[in-house]
């Protein structure tokens, strides 16, 4: 009697506390949860829906189904600004994930002063994109800037980069290299994870060095390099702040973003149906590239052990 | 005999001689490299102080015969930054008040407790985060802009009171590594639940909390995007719209708009400086960007 009336007892307390659990939980969550039904979910389906309106600040909505995405292809602006952001995208990203990789494996061999030139390399990262634009806007300077005066002693007439169509896209790529030390960081502590035992089991078996570093360090880092890789893509599609404070999307649209587009659609033009419709062509190929490249990870990441998943 | 002894001394001298050839080496490649990166900042600086006449002379001079510190005095003053400045710790200071308490309490329902729905709804804070902020823009603004919003903090400052998916990450990823017997060991001892959190897990994970504030902080202070689409006075801008603004002015001169450009840096830099262990910490562990 007694130890049946001790189990309930124990049963009740397992259940209040469960009870108890349940509800602190979602107590905890709930600030987020209506954060997100609020500032994530609600906006994403909405501005889904507006992307087949017809729709500004002022006027009535008109609902014109696939309209604006019919007229998008066929807007010549949109096109260019797609080609712009795809050849910032896929130029930028595997320059700068080699650039990144390239120091961090020189970083990585004991050098003195590891600490000095961590910083060296980190410090562009730390600071905003508008403070890099401002500062590279002067460095572009086709009379005064740092990189005509360089090309200059060694008998180069610099062209006018940042004010020229041929130049302004790869000004923009060449900068975006200063602040590749948040990418060098990341594979610089992939490159601390790999033990060691490896390149000695690897020596033994009479690997050379070009051996080593193909087939022990790029398989046991290819798990950060892809992660770099789908994050600083996701970024890459993205700019936004570098054309429009340093060309404004010029010179003749060569620098014309996509995010730009949308910004001047949205919040010049205030069409928002068009603007929400360019957001979703964005996201659509943000997740067509993600998922393309999840897909082809299987082929080429290699993951040592299950605990690399968790 | 001697050639034993020979192939000694070698050997020895190689000991002592390799690492030091190897280092040379080492540093030959490392330096083109870092003076690559180093140069804009220097170049920065150099211009910064410099007269209008020297700013404009070919070949340039690297070290102005005067530096004029007070351009940093006059751009200063002429460009409103107190206030840009005051704006911006007030906005990057609220968001990181708000990030702090709600993640906090959404990370500790996912690292601590059993509940249904759970590993459903964290795979939904994490696809928030890749979420491009642009798709959710268009709706929020217009929200936004209903409920009055527009030209005031609120739209940057209100929404981070609801959490943050990184932040959310990044404290339940630090609140794993405590082991659930000090939590155990507190709930028996009558201990409620949120009791554990703040008496137990809080006080064990202040480093990740310091990383979650500087991190938030720093972004806080650097954010363009938000602050571009949402204010439109000057008195309310932060520091990144003040330095665009400032480049807007016709005529500006460009060692007013360098010396501002340090100046709109100097906070970010001061807290990477000062917080540089837990930085690199907390970029290594959630492979964010700075």
């Amino acid at each position: 009697m007694t130890a049946h009336s001790s189990l309930s007892d124990f049963l009740k307390r397992r259940l209040t506390q469960r009870t108890e659990d349940v509800l602190t939980a979602y107590l905890c969550l709930l600030p987020w949860i209506i954060g997100f039904l609020a500032f994530t979910l609600g906006p994403l389906v909405f501005s889904l829906v507006l992307s087949f309106f017809q729709a500004d600040l002022f006027t009535r909505n008109i609902f014109i189904g696939l309209g604006n995405y019919v007229d998008l292809v066929q807007d010549p602006l949109f096109l260019k600004s797609l080609r712009v952001t795809a050849i910032y995208a896929f130029v930028s990203v595997p320059l700068g994930a080699a650039t990144a990789l390239a120091v961090a494996l020189l970083l990585n061999q004991k050098v003195v002063g590891l600490g000095v030139w961590r910083t060296v390399y980190y410090l562009p990262s730390v600071i905003s994109g508008v403070a890099v634009a401002v500062l590279w806007m002067q460095i572009f300077n086709p009379r005064m800037g740092l990189i005509n005066n360089a090309l200059k002693v060694v008998g180069i007439e610099g062209p006018s980069w940042i004010f020229d169509s041929t130049w302004a896209l790869p000004s923009l790529i060449i900068m975006s290299l200063w602040a590749v030390g948040a990418n060098m960081l990341l594979y610089l502590a992939g490159l601390q994870g790999i033990p060691t035992y490896l390149y000695e089991a690897a020596k033994i078996d009479g690997a050379n060095v070009g051996r080593r570093f193909w087939h022990v360090t790029i398989p046991m880092l290819s798990p950060t390099i892809f992660f770099n890789v789908v994050i600083s893509l996701i970024a890459a599609f993205q700019f936004f702040t570098q054309s429009f404070i340093m060309t404004g999307g010029g010179p003749n649209n060569s620098t014309l973003s996509m995010v730009l587009f949308l910004y001047l659609k949205a919040f010049r033009q205030t069409r928002f149906g068009y603007a929400s419709a360019v957001a979703w062509v964005l996201f659509a190929i943000i997740i067509c590239f993600t998922l393309l490249f999840i897909r082809s990870s299987s082929l080429w990441v290699y993951y040592a052990g299950e605990e690399r998943t968790e | 005999m001697s050639s034993f002894l020979d192939t000694a001394l070698i050997s020895n001298a190689r000991r002592v001689w390799h690492p030091v050839f190897r280092q040379l080496w080492l540093l030959v490649l490392v330096l083109p490299g870092a003076s690559l990166f180093l140069i804009p900042w220097l170049w920065m600086l150099s211009t910064a102080g410099k007269d209008t006449a020297l700013i404009w002379k070919t070949p340039p001079v690297w070290i102005p015969p005067v530096y004029h510190w007070e351009n940093f005095i006059k751009a200063w003053l002429q460009g409103d930054f107190a206030v840009y400045y005051l704006n911006t710790f007030y906005i990057s200071g609220m968001n990181v008040i708000g990030i702090l308490i709600s993640s906090v309490l959404a990370a500790y329902a996912f690292a601590r407790i059993r509940f249904p729905g759970r590993d459903i709804l964290f795979v939904v804070v994490l696809s928030t985060m890749m979420l491009p902020r642009q798709v959710t823009l268009i709706p929020l603004y217009m929200i936004f802009s209903e409920l009055g919003w527009i030209n005031t903090f609120k739209p940057l400052i209100v929404p981070l009171f609801f959490g943050d998916a990184f932040s959310i990450f990044l404290l339940r990823q630090f609140f794993l590594t405590i082991s659930r017997e000090l939590d155990d060991a507190a709930l028996i001892d009558g201990c409620r639940r949120l009791g554990v959190l703040f008496r137990i897990l809080l006080p064990l994970t202040r480093p990740a909390l310091a990383v979650v504030a500087i991190f938030n902080f720093t972004w806080a202070w650097n954010e363009f995007f938000t602050p571009l689409i949402y204010l439109d006075s000057p008195k309310l801008f932060p520091i990144t719209l003040g330095l665009h603004r400032f480049i807007g002015r016709a005529q500006i001169d460009i060692q007013f708009l360098m010396a501002m450009t340090i100046v709109s840096t100097l906070i970010p830099i001061g807290i990477f400086f000062l917080t540089q262990r837990y930085f690199i910490q907390g970029i290594v562990i959630t492979g964010i960007k700075g």
